[in-house]
C-alpha cells in the first residue's frame, strides 16, 4: 500500500513540474497555479509547493503563506472517505463543535488532515443548506442529520463494518481462485 | 529644515521623514510595535503609535505621518491615551503573559509600553485568546506562536536583507502567525548566518536555539 501511495504521489510531482513549465514565471501566477493544481489532486502537497515556489522564483514558505490565506486548499490528500462537519449558524448553535471534536478525536485526527491509511479526512465546511437538521454531517456525499456523539459512533462503526466485510470477501474470493487452481491441476 | 513643536517642546527635523522617527530619536516616548527604521511603506498595524495633530480631527498613526513645517503635536492627550490602551490591550489578549520564564526580559518591548501607558501588563476587560496552531520545526528557529503579536518585523528585514522572505505570515484570522513552511533542509536557506529576525523580534517570539540556551543560563 505504501509503495503504491509512493508511486501515485511520484506521478503527480512529475505532471505538476512539467505543468509548470508552460506557466508564466511572474508572482501573478501564483493563485492560478494553486487552483489547477489542487482542482485536479484535490491538495496542494509540500513537494508541490516547494515546485512551485521554484519555478515563481518565491521561497516555499511564501506559496505556503499565500495558500493558507483561502479556504480553497487543502494541504493534505483527502481521504477515501471525506467527513464534512456542517459549522454554519444552525449547525455552530446546536452544537457542530462538539461533532468536529467528537470526530477529530474518534479519528485522532486534526480539520483538515487525513488519516495515514488515507481512509478519512475531516473538513469543515459553511452551511449546507440543512439547516432544519442541524447538526449536520456529510459523509460521502450523504447527508446525516441531528448528529449525536452516538451517531459519529454508529457512523464510524458502520464503515469499520463495511471494511470487515470487503475483507472477509476478498479472502472467500482468494480462496476461490485458489481453490479453481487445485481443480485444474 | 523643518521646526517642528511636539508636547510644547521645539525640535528640528528634516522634512520628509516621519514623525515618529523623529520623536523616538529626539527621545520621546511614543509607544510602538511594528515600526522599522527606513520602511517606505509602514504596515501601522499596531495601533500604537497614535498622536494628535494640530488641523487633524482625530487622532493619526505617527509612523505614517510625515514631518512638515509647523506642526503642532501632542503624544498624550486623553483621546490618544485611551486608543493606545485598547490597542495595547488587545495585542496582549493573544499575548502568553509569562514573564517569569520569558527569556525576553528586559529587552521585551510590551513591558516598555506599559511603562508608558502606565497600564497593568495584562488584557484587562478582554478575555485572553489562545491560538491553537501546530508548531513547525525548523534547522536554527524556535517560533512561539503563543507569544508572537503579528508586528510583521521578521518578514520584513527577512525579506529585505535577502530579497525575498524565507518566514511569512501564513494562515487567516486568528490563527494567524509566521511560518517557515517546515523548511528542513539547512543548506537551502540562509539562517545559518542570519540572525536578523530573532534580533529584531519585540517579544522573542522567534529566537534561535543557541540564542536560547544562552538566555536560560543568564536566568
Amino acid at each position: 500500500m505504501d509503495d503504491n501511495l509512493e508511486l501515485i504521489e511520484k506521478e503527480m510531482l512529475d505532471d505538476i513540474s512539467s505543468f509548470l513549465e508552460h506557466v508564466e514565471p511572474e508572482r501573478s501566477s501564483l493563485i492560478p497555479v494553486l487552483q489547477k493544481i489542487q482542482a485536479k489532486y484535490s491538495y496542494l502537497s509540500s513537494d508541490a509547493i516547494k515546485l512551485i515556489g521554484k519555478r515563481l522564483d518565491l521561497t516555499s514558505s511564501e506559496v505556503y503563506g499565500v495558500a493558507t490565506f483561502y479556504n480553497q486548499f487543502r494541504f493534505n490528500p483527502p481521504g477515501k472517505h471525506r467527513i464534512k462537519v456542517c459549522m454554519g449558524t444552525a449547525c455552530h448553535v446546536k452544537g457542530g463543535d462538539i461533532i468536529l471534536e467528537n470526530f477529530e478525536r474518534k479519528l485522532n485526527i486534526k480539520t483538515g488532515e487525513t488519516t495515514r491509511d488515507r481512509e478519512f479526512s475531516i473538513d469543515k465546511v459553511a452551511c449546507i443548506g440543512c439547516c432544519a437538521l442541524a447538526p449536520a454531517v456529510v459523509v460521502d456525499e450523504k447527508i446525516h442529520g441531528y448528529v449525536a456523539p452516538s451517531k459519529v459512533e454508529g457512523i464510524m462503526l458502520g464503515f469499520e463494518i463495511e471494511k470487515e466485510m470487503n475483507e472477509r470477501k476478498e479472502r472467500s474470493s482468494t480462496e476461490n481462485s485458489d481453490g479453481e487452481i487445485i481443480e485444474r491441476q | 529644515m523643518a521646526v517642528i513643536f511636539v508636547d510644547n517642546v521645539e525640535i528640528d527635523a528634516e522634512e520628509g521623514r516621519t514623525l515618529l522617527e523623529v520623536c523616538l530619536e529626539k527621545g520621546i516616548a511614543i509607544p510602538n510595535l511594528c515600526f522599522i527604521k527606513h520602511n517606505d511603506s509602514p504596515s501601522a498595524s499596531c495601533r500604537l503609535c497614535f498622536v494628535e495633530i494640530e488641523g487633524i480631527e482625530e487622532p493619526v498613526t505617527s509612523c505614517t505621518v510625515k514631518v512638515k513645517d509647523g506642526m503642532v503635536v501632542t503624544t498624550d492627550s486623553a483621546e490618544v491615551r485611551e486608543l493606545q490602551k485598547t490597542a495595547f490591550r488587545l495585542i496582549l489578549s493573544t499575548h502568553r503573559i509569562d514573564c517569569g520564564n520569558c527569556p525576553s526580559r528586559k529587552r521585551c518591548e510590551l513591558i516598555k509600553i506599559s511603562r508608558i501607558l502606565k497600564v497593568k501588563l495584562s488584557p484587562e476587560i478582554y478575555d485572553p485568546i489562545e491560538r491553537k496552531v501546530k508548531a513547525e520545526e525548523h534547522p536554527h528557529l524556535i517560533y512561539d506562536i503563543s507569544k508572537c503579536i503579528n508586528c510583521g518585523k521578521c518578514v520584513y528585514i527577512c525579506k529585505k536583507l535577502h530579497g525575498r522572505s524565507y518566514i511569512t505570515f501564513a494562515r487567516r484570522g486568528i490563527e494567524t502567525g509566521i511560518s517557515f513552511f517546515g523548511e528542513k533542509d539547512a543548506e537551502s536557506i540562509p539562517c545559518g548566518k542570519c540572525r536578523a529576525c530573532a534580533d529584531i523580534c519585540p517579544v522573542s517570539a522567534l529566537l534561535f536555539y543557541e540564542h536560547y540556551s544562552d538566555l536560560l543560563k543568564k536566568q
